[in-house]
């Protein structure tokens, strides 16, 4: 983890619902607590980083959390035109180009473009010269799109550099794909939960990441593990009690069985992970508290600092 | 209950946001209706394998395959390859072999063409739209894609339209007047900005890809209207698909009016994962059955249970307020997490029950 947090980029990606901002969100607290200057990146147009930390919304500039931890929502249009006026280095040219309609039609009909600008903006808040001329950031974390979706953005650049062969947009995208594949400088850390579908997905992602873009993942953080309370002998006491006392003693008892078989089966998902994973794997406690937020995030940074 | 939802329809197309179950839930489903009779074919666009998986399958492809079911009725799986339905549409909407080979081969469509904004999630209810056209099944359940918002395969049509109506294919399309060699030798301010800021080449494919697609337009439109009109049909029931959370619920909302806004034909709710449980415990009478340490790691759980619980139902009466008390179907937090037959089965009694 140290070391994950040493790079410029780190990309969290992961399942759907398997709690990718929340890691990141945490990651995030962690590095900025280390000293770094820290800028956590969301870019599905979501928003629910700032639901977290229980803002109104972070939008397309940075925007300070805490201090050192900072949050942006990247918006594809924004960064468009971030991209054009770095392009044409002149805001007035950019802006007659982005003004004009015919231009319009073709960003909006040119498949990928979106996906492209927006790691592309990615790219830039990782550099340590900004073409924006924002301010720099010792680690930039992306909550990264799902899986599938993660794949097909990380993609992107490649694909673009392929298509377009040379000119102005296959050399950017050569340069940031470059970065993306660059293990010094960006890290990838997949969030999973201990159950069977995660777990394929991450195992089928590390290997799609390896054999399509010859990245690899850093590390795996397997999320809402339950706790281990029970012995065998206390499950098999519960087990022969069971339908004893009153109705809510037996359903006690019944709701204790049943977390111990879903630990049992959590902590089998996570020997086939890490059976079938390259990436060292950690693993974070269940939160029972029924909202997450600020509080829980701030735990979840103790939990992964403790675990290095 | 499903079964009373799905009388009399031909087509069941399950949404909901990532990692509720919806994939587990569609494949109940399928299984469900198969062993009630009917002949079901469940469809995934999912990469991960995972409808495969719940179905006991190594893989799945882009031909309906049929899963080895004791059942009445008969159950089909089928993982939809986009690029592969693209190729199909284009093969079928070109007018003559010259535009069919110019787009299949032209280097944007081969790298891009999955890209288009959309498309996954368009593919997907144009696979629905030929098999439901073919009439083979009583039944297609659809697993809508994993999108980053839940929301992108109900805008599909309307982006492909609008992508397939847009200014710049018409360009392209119109030749003589503004065709590539305008742009390429283009002197106008806007022109000379284009090619600087995104190189002359990428123009040249992109013209070319938007001018041999501009041959197919008029087809592919009226596809799309007729897969509008297969959403809207009465024998299609939207099963939205949620766990009892905060976030998946404000989703469900948002979900619920826009299929409202777009008339199109909802049946109900299916809430995964909710836990329950009973009053508080008596400490006392734990510690006189179980022992006093054991006691109290039994209340702390129980404990813990029931906060969720309590959680779980006021989201769900929440959402069952904003929604305006539609059908909901709560399915329990199961002990294993469903991802085989017998977790599909385990599945049915709350569905069908």
């Amino acid at each position: 983890m140290a070391s994950l947090l040493d790079r410029r980029l780190v990309l969290v990606t992961g399942k759907g619902g398997v709690g990718r901002t929340t890691i990141a969100a945490a990651l995030g607290v962690l590095a900025a607590r280390r000293g770094k200057r820290t800028v956590v990146c969301e870019v599905a147009e979501q928003e629910r980083l700032a639901a977290l930390f229980g803002i109104a919304g972070v939008g397309h500039e940075e925007r300070e959390l805490a201090p050192g931890l900072h949050a942006v929502s990247v918006q594809p249009e924004r960064a468009k035109e971030e991209w054009l006026q770095y392009q044409l280095k002149s805001e007035t040219l950019a802006g007659v180009l982005g003004g004009s309609r015919l231009f319009q039609y073709l960003t909006a009909a040119a498949p990928g473009l979106s996906e492209l600008v927006t790691i592309g903006k990615v790219w830039d808040l990782a550099q340590l010269e900004r073409r924006t001329g924002g301010s720099v950031f010792d680690l930039t974390i992306v909550d990264s799109p799902p899986t599938g979706h993660g794949l097909a953005m990380l993609r992107a650049p490649a694909t673009y550099a392929t298509v377009a062969r040379v000119g102005p947009i296959s050399r950017q995208a050569r340069i940031i794909d470059a970065f993306l594949r660059d293990h010094g400088s960006t890290g990838v850390l997949v969030v999973a939960l201990p159950e069977e579908m995660p777990v394929n997905e991450t195992i089928e992602f590390e290997r799609r990441l390896a054999d399509e873009l010859t990245m690899v993942v850093d590390r795996v953080v397997v999320n809402g593990m339950y706790p281990q309370r029970f012995s065998g002998a206390e499950a098999r006491r519960l087990r022969s009690l069971d339908g004893r006392g009153s109705p809510a003693a037996s359903a006690a008892l019944r709701a204790a069985l049943a977390e111990h078989e879903r630990a049992r089966g959590q902590r089998s998902q996570l020997r086939r992970l890490r059976r079938h994973v390259e990436a060292p794997v950690t693993t974070l406690p269940y939160l029972f508290e029924p909202q997450l937020g600020r509080p829980q995030v701030e735990r979840l940074a103790n939990e992964l600092e403790r675990r290095l | 209950m499903i079964a009373n939802w799905l009388e009399r329809k031909e087509v069941c197309i399950c949404a909901g946001s990532g990692g509720v179950g919806k994939t587990t839930t569609s494949a109940a489903i399928a299984l469900g209706m198969a062993a009630r009779g009917k002949k079901v074919a469940v469809l995934t666009i999912d990469p991960a394998r995972r409808l495969a998986n719940s179905l006991g399958l190594p893989e799945l492809g882009n031909e309906e395959r049929r899963v080895e079911v004791d059942v009445d009725g008969e159950l089909w799986a089928m993982m939809l390859d986009a690029k592969r339905t693209w190729d199909e549409l284009v093969e079928w909407h070109a007018p003559d072999e010259r535009t069919r080979d110019a787009v299949l081969g032209n280097r944007v469509y081969q790298e891009l063409s999955n890209a288009v904004a959309g498309s996954q999630e368009y593919m997907a209810m144009e696979k629905l739209h030929e098999l439901h056209q073919e009439g083979r099944y009583d039944l297609l359940v659809l697993d809508t894609p994993p999108t980053r918002n839940a929301l992108d395969f109900l805008d599909a049509p309307r982006r492909l339209s609008e992508f397939i109506d847009s200014r710049s294919l018409q360009l392209f399309t119109a030749p003589g007047r503004l065709g590539l060699k305008v742009l390429g030798r283009g002197t106008s301010l806007v022109f000379s900005l284009m090619r600087r800021a995104t190189g002359i080449d990428l123009l040249e494919d992109l013209g070319e890809f938007f001018r041999s697609f501009g041959g197919m337009t008029d087809g592919i439109r009226e596809r799309a209207v007729l897969v509008n009109a297969l959403l809207a049909d009465s024998r299609t029931a939207f099963v939205l698909v949620t766990s009892p959370g905060h976030d998946a619920v404000e989703e469900a909302v948002y979900f619920h009016h826009r299929l409202m806004d777009a008339g199109l034909p909802f049946a109900g709710v299916v809430a995964n994962r909710v836990h329950s449980a009973d009053g508080p415990s008596d400490p006392a009478e734990l510690a006189e059955l179980l022992g006093e340490p054991l006691a109290r790691k039994v209340q702390r759980t129980y404990e813990e249970e029931r906060g969720l619980a309590q959680r779980d139902s006021e989201n769900l009466a929440e959402l069952g307020r904003r929604l305006g008390r539609k059908p909901m179907i709560e399915v329990p937090h199961l002990h294993d997490d469903v991802h085989d037959l017998d977790g599909l089965r385990q599945m049915d009694a709350y569905l069908f029950g």
